[in-house]
């Protein structure tokens, strides 16, 4: 049996607008295993954002419980989940959300000063393959090179847990591609449990695990027995 | 009503705290505008006003005793319209229930056809009757400061007599809008009354019976005042004439003057600063709006509006910013002229106000308030109509960032991140950091100006009662008197040590430059009264030769060492040539000295001394007083110690109202200018920001790097706000200077950190209100967004 990073039990979230109750979680259990790369699959509105924010710490659930490491992290306030955050959890979004006034070296720079054993910057580029790039500003580097940015901004910190929330969704096939490879990477030779929320179906041929979602629930658990590499697949 | 101006009411009232950081600047230069031009409106015209109906005289001259008969000679000089010659004599009061004694200037209505000139504005009563000694008109102040109605009583001794007067009248004249008793830095009504009183009276107590010691004269518009004193001075030479002199030098007109020249340089400095503030705040404003609503104008454009209709649209925005900043600003004027008006009943005694309610101000405070801000508004609205539509559709070309240098310097320890940041950020948009501050440092720079008032003042009083002038009161003969008066003083009791001094009116001349003023002779041995080098030293005064002050080395262009003519304009009416000994510190009037000896030969009329000024034992004060009340040969005594109380209390209450109005106005400043900037900073960075709280940052580590940017600018402002301080400083302390007083100018270390302080913490409580936003940024919503 692996061992779990993330164990939720009868996880809710209710988004109250007036008089209008959207449930975007309503009971939802799971568990992921550490080192695993995992695809949370689902239409928009299904639930997996909200769950990969409860999950990354950037949002409050309803009811339900979420451990990590069997710390339940659904107690923490704002000053414990920033914590956390500093501690465990790298984000990679779809709109890369680099600091324009920084270079890419600079962009990683800012988590390894805070974070208490970093790789160097220049360790992190390296990984993602943009090592020659490193002096550039996010204005001068292509949309795939930015997401790759984001990626060892991520990853410099050498966190527990890398949650991505469509990362290729803004690049095109073969950008895409060297995205995701640099992922499954990590993944493989780092150990990092890797979590990402695609709408691309195709994506999920190289998880360990895939989970779908619908209505806020978790519709389905997939354990992959084979896995594609990166470059195998296409959209 | 249309869509566009739905939309302009709802961004007004989103945008509401940052259109009313913008409008109170706007506001605060509307404001110092109506405030300064109302009150300057206001009393020139109702001293204009005042001085016609009451036919205030152009030249005044002092006599010491001169036949009434020279009034048709003095009426037949080209340009004169009517001369007005009476009786002016100075007399010591006695008040029931008040210890201190007063002096009054006496001085002769007509007993027929009415005051030719300087006429009395009668509040109550009536004038008194020809030739009864018991009637006097007395002035309203003095009336106020003692409660004395039409029939109280008040003691004098005139002429050597103690004499009971009757109050018949209450009065005011266009001669003492400003009531400064002799040897009075301040008025205090208390201890300066006028006495108007029939002339047969008067000159029979004063044995000027057909004669005159004081004259008036009105003259023609266009008469040349220069040459009509000189035939004045000429006719009354033989009878002791000691110079006549125009209104520049008539006490009350003076101080009203410098009040004016004031309230000039508040006009012209201060609505410019708060005007170009403004311009700035609704430019970095707008443009960031424009900014936001980029794709939104470029969709309007593809439906079919005017590129000119979307322009006028943010027009109407900024218009609306600026219509509400003219209203605020035009109320609180009005509002603080009142407060300042009645800040100038206290000092000027008028009959009556004349409000400028002059719709020319506010026209024009509207005016220029519209086009600054239209004109802060300018870049951007052409830029709107500039802006293709399909190029608006897109979000804008990311804004480029440069390294400050290719491979970090040795020397240059590694900075943080998120100083570079706010680095790179400073430096990306230079006219707005340069502008913010600007802004701050001009808040700073208000700061000090307001403060420097106090390092001034104390240093005058500091010098002039502690180290120039240190006697306790001073008593003035009115007619030079023999030496042996020291002693009668030296009698009075409590009296601990005494120092004679002689008044001469006197005609400085060099060269083309000449000026009427008195020289004052000082013993050798002397304590009380001190002369001071530019170092402030105490210097001795030499065997001939006289020491000037700065003003009067200013005025006839002397220095240290040259020659000055001095011609007595009284007795012999001797001519000298001096050397200049020493030019010395004063700051207030025209200081000329010289050692009591010397001016006794110059004059040429043997010993006299003109008063002496002592020190007395304060707890012998009230035998003192009331020994001083019952001595003949006293017509005034100045009581420094008392002045000095007044002269700080006075000042105080003035500088308190100027600081208070200076603190709010920098406030502004720097809320308006701060908190502008953090907001538009805070919408440009939102996505930034989140994304560093998503890695990890605290909220204080996030609300830092925003800040930081504006910590930065503040600290970087201050010096200069120092500087701009410094230079306000002077320039208001130029304004001040007049022959009446000269202010010095000096800035303590305090006042530049309490100005710094006030900055600071006006900038930082303005960024805590923004922090609070960054607080509550919503990471997931800002995220997810495209930028």
């Amino acid at each position: 049996m692996p061992v779990s990073v993330f164990e939720v039990e009868r996880l809710c979230k209710v988004y109250r607008s007036g008089a209008i109750e959207v449930r975007a979680l309503d009971g939802v259990d799971l568990k992921m295993a550490a080192g695993e790369l995992i695809v949370l699959l689902g239409p928009s509105g299904s639930g997996k954002s909200t769950l990969l924010n409860i999950l990354g710490g950037l949002d409050h659930a309803t009811s339900g419980t979420v451990r990590f490491r069997g710390q339940d992290i659904t107690r923490l306030d704002d000053r414990g989940l920033t914590e956390f955050r500093r501690a465990h959890i790298g984000f990679v979004f779809q709109f890369y959300n680099l600091v324009p006034s920084l270079t890419a070296r600079e962009n990683v720079a800012l988590v390894t000063e805070i974070a208490p054993e970093p790789m160097t910057p220049e360790e992190a580029l390296d990984w993602v393959g943009l090592s020659p790039r490193m002096d550039h500003f996010p204005a001068e580097l292509s949309g795939g090179e930015q997401q790759r940015v984001a990626i060892a901004r991520a990853i410099a910190k050498k966190p527990e847990v890398l949650l991505c929330d469509e990362p290729t969704g803004a690049l095109d096939s073969r950008t895409g591609v060297r995205v995701l490879e640099a992922l499954e990477r990590i993944n493989r030779e780092l150990g990092t449990t890797t979590v990402v929320i695609t709408h691309n179906a195709a994506i999920k041929e190289m998880a360990h695990t895939v989970i779908s979602f619908a209505d806020g629930r978790v519709s389905e658990v997939r354990h992959n027995t084979s896995r594609r590499a990166p470059s195998e697949i296409s959209w | 009503m249309r869509s566009l101006d739905k939309k302009l009411v709802r961004d007004f009232r989103r945008m509401w705290a940052q259109v009313l950081a913008i409008a109170l600047v706007l506001a605060s230069g509307v404001a110092t505008l109506v405030l300064a031009l109302g009150a300057l409106r206001s009393l020139e015209e109702t001293r204009a006003t005042y001085y016609e109906r009451y036919r205030f005289a152009d030249v005044f001259a002092a006599v010491t005793r001169a036949p009434i008969s020279l009034a048709d000679k003095l009426e037949a000089i080209p340009g004169v319209i009517a001369a007005d010659t009476r009786i002016r004599k100075l007399a010591l009061l006695d008040i029931e229930g008040f210890a201190l004694p007063a002096t009054g200037l006496f001085i002769s209505l007509p007993d027929q056809g009415g005051e030719k000139l300087n006429r009395l504005y009668l509040r109550l009563g009536r004038l008194a009757e020809p030739g009864r000694v018991d009637e006097v008109v007395i002035n309203e102040a003095f009336s106020k400061a003692h409660g004395l109605l039409p029939g109280a009583k008040v003691k004098a001794i005139l002429n050597g007599r103690m004499r009971t007067l009757t109050v018949v009248g209450i009065a005011l004249s266009p001669e003492f809008i400003y009531a400064l008793g002799p040897g009075d830095l301040m008025p205090d009504d208390r201890r300066f009354g006028v006495f108007w009183m029939s002339r047969q009276a008067l000159g029979s107590l004063f044995d000027l019976d057909g004669a005159f010691n004081s004259l008036t004269l009105k003259l023609l518009p266009g008469a040349d005042e220069a040459t009509v004193i000189d035939r004045v001075d000429r006719l009354l030479e033989r009878y002791g004439g000691s110079g006549a002199t125009g209104r520049r030098d008539q006490t009350s007109h003076a101080f009203l003057d410098a009040e004016l020249k004031q309230l000039t340089a508040l006009a012209r400095v201060m609505p410019p600063i708060f005007l170009l503030v403004t311009a700035f705040l609704i430019n970095i404003t707008l443009s960031r709006l424009v900014a936001l609503e980029r794709e939104q104008i470029g969709l309007l454009k593809a439906v079919g509006y005017h590129p000119s209709t979307i322009a006028l649209h943010y027009v109407k925005f900024v218009l609306a910013i600026a219509f509400s900043g003219i209203a605020i600003g035009a109320l609180a004027g009005a509002q603080m002229g009142h407060g300042l008006t009645r800040l100038y009943g206290d000092f000027f005694h008028f009959p009556f106000l004349i409000f400028a309610r002059d719709p020319t101000i506010y026209i024009l405070a509207a005016a220029v308030s519209t086009v600054a801000a239209v004109a802060g508004a300018l870049h951007t609205v052409l830029e709107v109509l500039k802006l293709p539509p399909a190029v608006a559709m897109h979000p804008p070309a990311p804004p480029r960032y440069r390294k400050f240098f290719h491979s970090r310097p040795r020397w240059l320890p590694p900075l943080p991140q998120t100083a570079t940041m706010a680095l790179r950020n400073m430096v990306r948009w230079p006219l707005r950091s340069g502008f913010t501050l600007l802004g701050i440092a001009l808040a700073c720079g208000l700061m000090v100006t307001a403060l420097l008032s106090f390092d001034s003042v104390d240093l005058m009083v500091d010098v002039a009662f502690n180290r120039m002038d240190r006697q306790h009161a001073t008593i003035d003969f009115g007619e030079p008197n023999h030496t042996r008066a020291v002693r009668a003083v030296a009698g009075l009791p409590g009296v601990m040590r005494t120092e004679p001094y002689r008044a001469a009116p006197v005609r400085l001349v060099n060269g083309a430059r000449s000026r009427q003023l008195s020289i004052v002779g000082l013993g050798e041995a002397r304590d009380l009264s001190r002369v001071l080098d530019q170092d402030f030293r105490p210097v001795p005064l030499p065997e001939t030769g006289i020491a000037i002050s700065e003003r009067v080395a200013e005025i006839l262009d002397l220095k240290r060492g040259d020659m000055v003519t001095v011609e007595a304009t009284t007795g012999k009416r001797r001519v000298a040539k001096v050397p200049v000994t020493e030019v010395i510190k004063s700051y207030f009037g025209l200081g000329v000295f010289m050692r009591l000896s010397a001016l006794d030969d110059l004059l040429d009329d043997g010993a006299r001394i003109s008063g002496v000024r002592f020190a007395y034992d304060t707890a012998q004060e009230a035998a003192l007083f009331k020994a001083v009340k019952a001595t003949p040969a006293i017509s005034a005594i100045a009581l420094n110690r008392v002045s000095l109380v007044k002269f700080r209390e006075t000042l105080a209450q003035n500088i308190d109202y100027m600081v208070t109005i200076y603190t709010t106005l920098a406030i502004i400043i720097t809320f308006g200018v701060v908190y502008n900037s953090a907001r538009i900073q805070l919408s440009e960075r939102a996505r930034e920001l989140a994304s560093l709280r998503v890695l990890g940052f605290t909220r204080g580590e996030v609300s830092w790097v925003l800040l930081s940017e504006l910590a930065i600018i503040t600290t970087a402002a201050i010096p200069l706000g120092w500087l701009f301080g410094y230079g306000f400083g002077w320039l208001l302390i130029q304004s001040f200077s007049s022959d009446l007083y000269r202010v010095p100018f000096v800035i303590d270390q305090a006042t530049y950190a309490i100005a710094a302080l006030i900055v600071i913490a006006a900038s930082a409580v303005s960024a805590l209100i923004v922090r609070r936003r960054v607080d509550h940024l919503d990471l997931v919503a800002v995220l997810k967004t495209r930028d």
